[in-house]
């Protein structure tokens, strides 16, 4: 036993090397990130070899997970909520392939979008695909859930969800940890076929997998993630889902009067659903996120129950919950200190000073003076602050990828010149399968890979793009006189504007490659070369 | 005991350090923590706040309630103001006096510095020039928490302990440096017999 400081990001990693993980596959995102980090410099990790270099995007991380799992290894995926769109097809699917190995896939959701496009609840994604969803409360239960899913994934053979929120990925406690067991060893499944999705086969998987949902059901009611604290007063009962039970823990110091439902794990468990309407007066759902409960309880058109939650107004429909909306919630009086004063202003974040894409947007702007504006679509990553002042260069940013596609779509439609702005890593997580359909109709669009060499917005990992760029257009077919590799840096100023003019214009596909380390591993590379000048000065 | 503390400032400013140095003196200690940080985009540049809940209880929530807070502690001034609302009625709210200037709407200084020097528990300290006069312009995080320290439940050696295993992997000097912006810190809220009663 030690204990051990940890995010709750942190806990889930550490619970799974305890529980004799072999690999994580994952592609960084605010905040899923540091889970994979964290085996990433964990030593006892590296000296059992279990792998955790970064997928190229969701997608692929989430089938390599599937196939970790395959060989009987336990394997975890690990993503934002956003990702697992980009993994859904395997995600789904590996809910008829099912198991072999332990499976875990971790889906950190971010509600109030600190950083994100949406607040989507991937809890519905595990409904979705019928398997287990766990949601832990608690930096120790995160630790717990890790070693309880790889078992009830192996017990049922099936994937089982790992769902938390950005207030616990992102939040230290203290964690009591327990000793590893032995990882898996390499057997591959009894039966050759379970995992060839043919119609016939899956649909034979598939009524297994429907013939498993009450055992998941009552595995839900056991379950030491959920419990039903009783309590006199049943004038409310109150159903709290992960972290909102600690909100409403925080707002009863000594005990809560009502009887509360934690629930932290899926499908929800409906025997103690149950007993809390029927033994209270009125029932308040705290979700932290979507009203997933809320809906399935209140059905289509039953108002047998007295139930509040989001879908009342009692809790507002959007954003994070707090212990301040969850007190409003349960009618206490909440006594705010005194108002931000008014001369407090908003500062959103930036991008950092020196950093590359301010030249790239510079130029970009200076190219398009003349034309209407309009016509730049952008993607995910630090150059989506190319939207905010002083830039104002970019008109779209959807999801991964989408701005290569978008202008295609928009040239289409007639739109020249048009211009797509996308990052190195944002490029070969999505980009590429664009670009190939851009090239494949020769479509005139401009597509501005601004290339910072690594994945910035989330910390700095490792670019699959890097060293890879030119080959990989040249490879999808781009022709080479229309591959361009320029330096964005303030004395290229002049010559970048006008080759950026002279690619609109072309009537076909141009890629420009904006290429400049971030400032910010700059600055760490520079440092780990001085540390290593520093230790060959001394040998 | 509790101590609900939000750390505030600009993201690259080095408030996840402070959380750094006092949670490892907390758990020294055995006291409960938790902490909730600022992650992804805001860390470039934008507003940052960390909650850092101590207690010798069960610590349930990962965010301080509005109203509850002890302490501020702002490593930036306009920053300190951004969460006045989660200062209890009794709680401090302690501010680095120089701005961070990355927005064309700044308010005016003097307002701001006015704005923290009316509340009735605050400390105005230019940790940044401290900083500067007795180690490095990189130590004004640690000037913070020396000034904050009579409000955390440790003695200071407890919090000295922690800077120096915290920093030990810099190297002697940046540990020496610290402990000297520490000391600063912590006489400038002496001088001033400033302490939470």
């Amino acid at each position: 036993m030690k204990r051990m400081l940890l995010l709750g990001d942190e806990a889930i990693a550490q619970g799974a090397l305890d529980a004799g993980l072999s690999g994580v596959y994952a592609y960084p995102g605010t905040p899923s990130t540091e889970i994979t980090e964290y085996i990433q410099r964990s030593k006892e990790a590296r000296e059992r070899g279990v792998h955790s270099n970064w997928s190229t995007n969701e997608k692929t991380a989430m089938e390599s997970a599937l196939g970790m799992s395959y060989a009987g290894k336990r394997a975890m995926s690990c993503m934002k909520h956003v990702g697992l769109n980009v993994a859904a097809d395997g995600f789904v699917n590996a809910g008829i392939t099912g198991a072999n190995g332990g499976l875990l896939v971790v889906v950190a959701d971010d509600p109030s979008m600190h950083s994100s496009q949406n607040e989507q609840d991937s809890r519905f994604y595990g409904k979705f695909a019928m398997i287990p969803v766990l949601e832990p409360s608690n930096q120790q239960e995160c630790y717990l859930a890790a070693q309880y899913g790889f078992d009830l994934s192996e017990k049922y053979g099936t994937p089982v969800m790992l769902r938390i929120t950005t207030r616990l990925a992102h939040s230290r406690a203290g964690v009591e940890c327990a000793d590893p067991r032995p990882e898996n060893d390499l057997t591959l499944p009894t039966d050759k076929r379970q995992f060839v999705l043919l119609p016939a086969i899956a649909r034979r998987n598939y009524q297994s997998l429907l013939g498993k949902q009450a055992a998941f059901e009552e595995e839900a009611e056991a379950s030491p993630l959920n419990s039903y604290e009783d309590a006199a007063d049943t004038s409310l009962g109150i159903i709290a889902c992960g972290i909102a039970y600690n909100y409403v823990m925080e707002n009863y110091p000594e005990g809560c009067p009502h009887p509360v439902l934690k629930i932290g794990q899926y499908p929800v468990p409906r025997a103690m659903v149950k007993r809390m309407l029927e033994s209270c007066a009125r029932v308040l759902i705290l979700e932290e996120g979507a009203p997933m409960i809320e809906e399935q309880i209140r059905g289509l058109m039953d108002e047998t129950y007295s139930i509040s939650g989001r879908l009342d107004g009692v809790v507002p429909r959007a954003g994070e919950l707090n212990p301040n909306i969850v007190a409003k919630a349960l009618t206490m009086e909440v006594q705010p200190g005194m108002p931000q004063p008014e001369l407090v202003q908003p500062r959103p974040p930036e991008l950092c000073k020196g950093c590359p894409h301010i030249d790239s947007y510079n130029a970009l702007n200076e190219a398009l003076k003349e034309l209407d504006p309009g016509r730049v679509f952008s993607d995910i990553g630090c150059y989506t602050l190319g939207a905010l002042a002083p830039f104002h260069s970019i008109n779209t940013c959807v999801d991964m990828g989408a701005s290569i596609t978008m202008a295609k779509g928009a040239a289409d439609a007639g739109l020249f010149p048009a211009v797509a702005v996308i990052g190195d890593s944002t490029f070969t997580h999505s980009g590429m399968t664009g670009l190939l359909d851009a090239i494949i109709e020769n479509t005139p669009i401009t597509v501005m890979i601004v290339d910072n060499e690594t994945t910035g917005m989330t910390g700095g990992q490792t670019s699959a793009a890097r060293g890879r760029l030119e080959d990989i257009c040249k490879g999808l077919g781009v022709a080479e006189d229309h591959i361009l590799v320029v330096e964005p840096i303030r004395k290229n100023h002049e010559q970048n504007v006008a080759l950026i003019k002279q690619e609109l214009y072309h009537r076909g596909v141009s890629v420009i490659i904006e290429r400049r380390e971030c400032v910010q591993t700059a600055v760490v590379s520079i440092k780990l070369n001085k540390e290593k000048a520093a230790k060959e000065a001394e040998a | 005991m509790k101590r609900d503390i939000i750390l505030a400032g600009v993201g690259g400013q080095g408030i996840l350090t402070i959380a750094t140095l006092i949670g490892y003196a907390a758990v020294d200690r055995g006291l409960q923590l938790k902490q909730a940080e600022v992650h992804g985009m805001s860390q470039r540049g934008g507003d940052v706040q960390s909650h850092l809940r101590l207690s010798d209880r069960v610590i349930h929530s990962d965010l301080i309630p509005e109203g509850r807070a002890d302490l501020i502690i702002s490593v930036e001034p306009m920053e300190s103001l951004r969460y006045t609302s989660f200062l209890a009625p009794d709680g401090w709210l302690i501010a680095n006096k120089k701005p961070f200037v990355n927005i064309p709407n700044y308010p005016d200084f003097e307002a701001v510095w006015k704005q923290v020097e009316d509340l009735p528990r605050s400390i105005l300290i230019d940790a940044d020039k401290m900083a500067r006069e007795v180690a490095s312009a990189r130590a004004m995080n640690i000037v913070m928490l020396g000034t904050s320290s009579p409000f955390l439940p440790f003695e200071p050696t407890e919090l000295e302990h922690a800077i120096e295993f915290i920093f030990a992997r810099k190297g002697e000097q940046v540990v020496t440096q610290n402990l000297a912006a520490f000391r600063a810190g912590r006489a400038f809220a002496e001088e001033r017999n400033l302490a939470m009663h």
